[in-house]
């Protein structure tokens, strides 16, 4: 195979774009991809303060050293989950990552400054693993950019990832999910703007982008997570992506394009009555907030080993 | 040749030449998953792997909560 640029031995195949790279073409594909992302979805300018949210694994690594490439200056946030191990590991990552390009990485730790992790929320809560991290750590990437003055909120989510969510979503007909499943949400009420500058690019090129790049991120997957019904969406889509390449990309772009706009109607409305939560000042609808209500759960309960619900991700509620 | 697989990480002896589309088939996994990885660098689906090639076939999926 040959690059489609400059006819050099390509490294990788790129079938939605029937196209194949060397490592320096298939890098320009990926910023050109991320600039228009940011360009069409008003993203990000040059004077904003950016914080990232840093999980030590391929997407959000990639979206911190992409921005940095593209002359945008971030700073990460970490959020040790306390699930064993692979927290341990996943930080050391991220801190590495950082160190090395004298970037400024915040961590925060659930167990040392919330007094819980996510196997004992998982426990506490009697929730599906992945909804208590998720639920924790929103919180805390809102908190973390509201509190630091930072102007937006970038996250790593990438085609695959939004596509999964759109393809659950749609399953379901999941009106105001799908009314607010967007690239870019305004600042409202309290909330930091956020934005998904990878939404252009599959999970395989975030990852060969790391690669190419260098870059070290923790291949593991989360041990909980395993099974969760976001991991089967995707493998259906991955199915139908093979057969059609292409599919990901139209299914995703043009619903934020041509479909989201109808189900506007549906979205939680700006003018919502928020009011501060009792306990940690966040807005909400109610007197306390979600997540000071299973932060508070949480703690009462004793600690759990992530051993204990290793697997859980594809248990149904 | 060497194939290193995660998830859980293991390493297979799989006997080469071998294209890397044939790799991923005959092991059942989706080529929009994974990335193939010799000696540190990316190669292509059609890329013919020898006997004596160390690969790691990397899965590129990961699922959290969103």
């Amino acid at each position: 195979m040959k690059c489609r640029v400059c006819r050099e031995p390509a490294v990788i195949d790129v079938p939605r774009h029937n196209a194949n790279f060397c490592g320096q073409h298939f890098l320009d594909m990926c910023r050109r991809q991320v600039m228009k992302a940011i360009d069409d979805f008003d993203m990000l300018s040059k004077d904003d303060k950016i914080l990232i949210a840093v999980s030590g694994g391929k997407d959000s690594l990639a979206v911190w050293d992409m921005l940095g490439d593209l002359g945008y200056q971030a700073d990460g946030l970490y959020i040790g989950l306390g699930i064993g191990e692979y927290s341990d590991v996943s930080g050391e990552y991220a801190q590495r990552f950082a160190d090395e390009r004298g970037l400024t990485l915040i961590t925060v730790s659930l167990r040392e400054e919330y007094g819980y992790d996510v196997p004992t929320a998982t426990v506490a809560t009697r929730r599906v693993p992945c909804s208590a991290c998720g639920m924790s750590k929103r919180h805390l990437f809102d908190k973390a950019a509201i509190d630091g003055g930072y102007s937006v909120l970038v996250t790593g989510h990438n085609l695959d990832d939004e596509a999964a969510v759109l393809y659950g979503n749609t399953l379901r007909w999941e009106l105001e999910y799908l009314a607010r499943q967007l690239p870019t949400l305004p600042a409202r009420n309290g909330f930091p703007k956020k934005v998904k500058p990878l939404v252009r690019l599959s999970e395989r090129e975030t990852a060969a982008w790391c690669v190419i790049r260098g870059i070290d991120y923790l291949v593991e997957e989360c041990p909980i997570a395993a099974g969760n019904r976001h991991l089967g969406f995707k493998d259906a889509l991955n199915t139908i992506e093979t057969a059609s390449p292409g599919t990901k990309t139209a299914f995703y772009l043009n619903f934020v394009e041509k479909v989201a706009p109808l189900f506007a109607a549906y979205a939680l409305p700006d003018d919502v009555e928020l009011r501060p939560c009792t306990e940690c000042g966040s807005p909400t609808t109610g007197q306390v907030c979600a997540f000071c209500n299973l932060a508070t759960k949480a703690r009462a309960h004793e600690p759990v080993p992530v051993e204990l619900i290793t697997g859980r991700g594809a248990r149904r509620r | 040749m060497k194939v290193l697989l995660r998830n859980p990480r293991r390493e297979l002896d799989i006997p080469g030449p071998r294209r890397v589309h044939a790799l991923l088939a005959d092991l059942e996994l989706n080529r929009e998953s994974h990335l193939v990885i010799r000696n540190g660098t990316l190669v292509p689906s059609d890329e013919l792997l020898a006997d004596a090639d160390t690969v790691e076939i990397r899965p590129v999926i990961s699922g959290g909560a969103l």
